[in-house]
C-alpha cells in the first residue's frame, strides 16, 4: 500500500494540457523528488497530491484524512496577524482542537524545527529562514502521513538552504513521513531524496527515475562524494534528454 | 540641514502671511474684499467661543455618519465578498452614489430629511459620502487573501466561517484602515457640503459660519472659519494617519 499516488493522471487547462499522462507511486516514508523545467506541470502533480485539484482523467490515491497531508509551499504563507504560534496552530484550531492544545502542540512543532523563544515572533519580524522553519512546523503540527514540498527553499540563499535541506532530513527521520520535494535545482533533488524523477517540459511526463544511494540524512561531505556527483549527472542526462525529446518534437 | 527642512513650511506660510499683510497695507485693500491676517486673527480671537462650538458641530455630525458608513460598508462588503450575485445587485447603486456629485443630491435629502431636522440631512449626506472608501476597501480586502494560505485552509478542510473569519476579514484589515482614512475625510467634506445646502438658522456648524459671515461680508470672519476648518481637516488626517500606522503595527506585529 502506496503513502499516495497518481494513475495516468492527465490535467487540462482551458490553455492546454498542464501535465501527463504521469503515475507516480509514493511508498510510506520514502523522499521522492520531482525535477523538471519550469512549467513542466511539477506544481500541478503537488496539487493534485494535495487534493486541491482533481485530475481530467486518471485517478488520485490518497490519505484523505484531516491533516494527514501537508503542503509547504515556495513562500512562506503565513498569516502576517498571526504569531508564529498561530500559524503553527492554525491546522489544528481549524479542526477544532482547544486553543491550549493547539498553542501546546504549536510551540513543541516550533521547537522541533529550531524555534523555541521564536513563538511569539510575527512574520514580519522573521527572516526568510526563520520564515520557512515556521511554515515548516505548521505542516509537521498535524503529524502528516505525506509531506508535500514545493520548492520551499527556492526563495532562500545558499547557505539557508543547505541547512534547511539537513533540518528536513533529520525530522524526516524523527517520524518518517512519504515527502514528495518538487525542485529545479539537480544537486537539491540528489541530496534531499531517494528516489528522482525527472520530468519532461510541459505538459509532463516522466522522462526517467534515478535511485539514489547512501543514508539518509546526508552524512557530512555526501556532496563531494563520487557517487552523488555521478547521480546527479544520470539526472541532468535525463533532463537533456527530455529537452531534446521537445526540440525534436 | 534638518532644521533648515523643518522650518521651511513655517517660514514659507510667514513669509506669505506677512506679505498678505503689507500687500493689504499697502494697497488699501477694503477690509470686506480682503481681510489682512491681522484682522483674521483678531476676528478668530473674537469668535473664539462661537467657532469651537461649529468646530463640535460640525465634527461630530461627520463623526457619526463615519460610524454609520462604517458599519454599513463593512456589513456590505462581507455580504458582497460572500456572493457574487449580491455584489453585482448592488454594484450599479453604490458606483452611481459614488459618482454623482453629493452637492447636486443634497438638496433632496434636505427635503426628505424635513427643514426641522436640518442634522439628519447632515448626517445621511456624509454617510453617502463616507460610505463608498470602507465598503471598497473592505471588499477588496475581503477578496485580496494570499491565494496559497486559501489552498491551506481548503486542505485542512476549513468551513466558510472559519474562512470568513480566520482568513478574509484579518487579511481585510490594511485595506479597512486605509478605508477609513479616506472616509473620514470625506465625512467632513459631505457635512459641510450638506450644511451649505440646508443653509437655516437650525444649522450651526462651520459651513454655517462661512455663508453667514459672507452674508455680511465680514470677510475677516469667513476667514477665520475657513481657518478653523482647515485646521480641523489636517487634525483629523494627522489623528487617523496615527490610527492607520497603530493599526497595521498591531496587525503585523512591527
Amino acid at each position: 500500500m502506496s503513502a499516495a499516488a497518481l494513475r495516468e493522471v492527465e490535467v487540462d487547462y482551458p490553455r492546454g494540457r498542464a501535465l501527463g499522462p504521469f503515475s507516480l507511486a509514493i511508498e510510506p516514508g520514502e523522499i521522492v523528488a520531482l525535477v523538471g523545467p519550469s512549467g513542466c506541470g511539477k506544481s500541478t502533480a503537488m496539487r493534485l497530491l494535495a487534493g486541491l485539484e482533481a485530475p481530467s482523467r486518471g485517478s488520485v490515491e490518497r490519505a484523505a484524512g484531516r491533516g494527514e497531508t501537508a503542503v509547504v509551499f515556495q513562500a512562506p504563507t503565513l498569516a502576517p496577524w498571526l504569531s508564529a504560534r498561530g500559524n503553527a496552530a492554525l491546522p489544528l484550531e481549524l479542526a477544532g482542537a482547544s486553543r491550549a492544545e493547539a498553542a501546546a502542540r504549536a510551540d513543541a512543532a516550533l521547537a522541533r524545527v529550531g524555534l523555541e523563544g521564536a513563538e511569539a515572533a510575527r512574520p514580519a519580524q522573521l527572516s526568510g529562514g526563520m520564515a520557512m522553519r515556521v511554515s515548516l512546523a505548521r505542516a509537521l503540527v498535524t503529524e502528516p502521513k505525506l509531506l508535500l514540498l514545493d520548492e520551499p527553499f527556492a526563495a532562500l540563499d545558499e547557505i539557508t538552504r543547505r541547512a534547511l535541506a539537513d533540518d528536513v532530513l533529520k525530522l524526516w527521520a524523527e517520524t518518517r513521513p512519504a515527502i514528495v520535494f518538487v525542485t529545479h535545482s539537480v544537486e537539491e533533488a540528489v541530496y534531499m531524496a531517494a528516489r528522482v524523477v525527472v520530468m519532461t517540459p510541459g505538459p509532463g511526463q516522466t522522462v526517467g527515475e534515478v535511485a539514489v544511494t547512501g543514508p539518509l540524512p546526508r552524512p557530512a561531505g555526501f556532496r563531494t562524494t563520487e557517487a552523488f556527483r555521478a547521480t546527479a549527472e544520470a539526472v541532468s542526462h535525463h533532463l537533456a534528454a527530455g529537452m531534446a525529446g521537445e526540440a525534436a518534437a | 540641514m534638518r532644521v533648515v527642512r523643518l522650518l521651511a513650511p513655517v517660514l514659507l506660510v510667514a513669509a506669505l502671511l506677512a506679505g498678505w499683510e503689507a500687500a493689504c497695507r499697502a494697497l488699501h485693500i477694503p477690509v470686506y474684499f480682503l481681510a489682512p491676517p491681522s484682522a483674521i486673527g483678531a476676528a478668530l480671537a473674537a469668535d473664539a467661543p462661537d467657532l469651537i462650538a461649529a468646530a463640535i458641530y460640525t465634527v461630530s455630525n461627520a463623526l457619526a455618519a463615519l460610524v454609520i458608513a462604517s458599519l454599513l460598508g463593512q456589513a456590505l462588503a462581507v455580504l458582497a465578498a460572500l456572493s457574487l450575485t449580491f455584489e453585482r445587485a448592488v454594484q450599479p447603486i453604490t458606483v452611481t452614489l459614488q459618482v454623482t456629485p453629493v452637492i447636486a443630491i443634497a438638496p433632496l435629502v434636505v427635503i426628505w430629511a424635513g427643514t426641522d431636522h436640518p442634522g439628519r440631512a447632515i448626517i445621511a449626506l456624509a454617510v453617502i459620502v463616507a460610505f463608498f472608501p470602507i465598503y471598497s476597501g473592505a471588499l477588496t480586502g475581503l477578496k485580496a487573501v494570499d491565494p496559497d494560505l486559501m489552498r491551506l485552509f481548503d486542505l485542512y478542510g476549513a468551513s466558510p466561517w472559519q474562512r470568513l473569519t480566520r482568513l478574509r476579514a484579518p487579511s481585510a484589515v490594511p485595506f479597512v484602515l486605509e478605508g477609513h482614512k479616506v472616509a473620514a475625510g470625506l465625512a467632513i467634506v459631505g457635512a459641510v457640503v450638506a450644511e451649505f445646502v440646508a443653509g437655516s438658522g437650525k444649522v450651526r456648524g462651520l459651513a454655517w459660519r462661512i455663508l453667514d459671515a459672507g452674508y455680511r461680508l465680514q470677510t475677516a470672519k469667513m476667514f477665520a472659519a475657513l481657518f478653523v476648518l482647515g485646521l480641523l481637516g489636517a487634525v483629523l488626517y494627522a489623528l487617523l494617519q496615527a490610527a492607520e500606522r497603530a493599526g497595521l503595527k498591531w496587525w503585523r506585529g512591527r
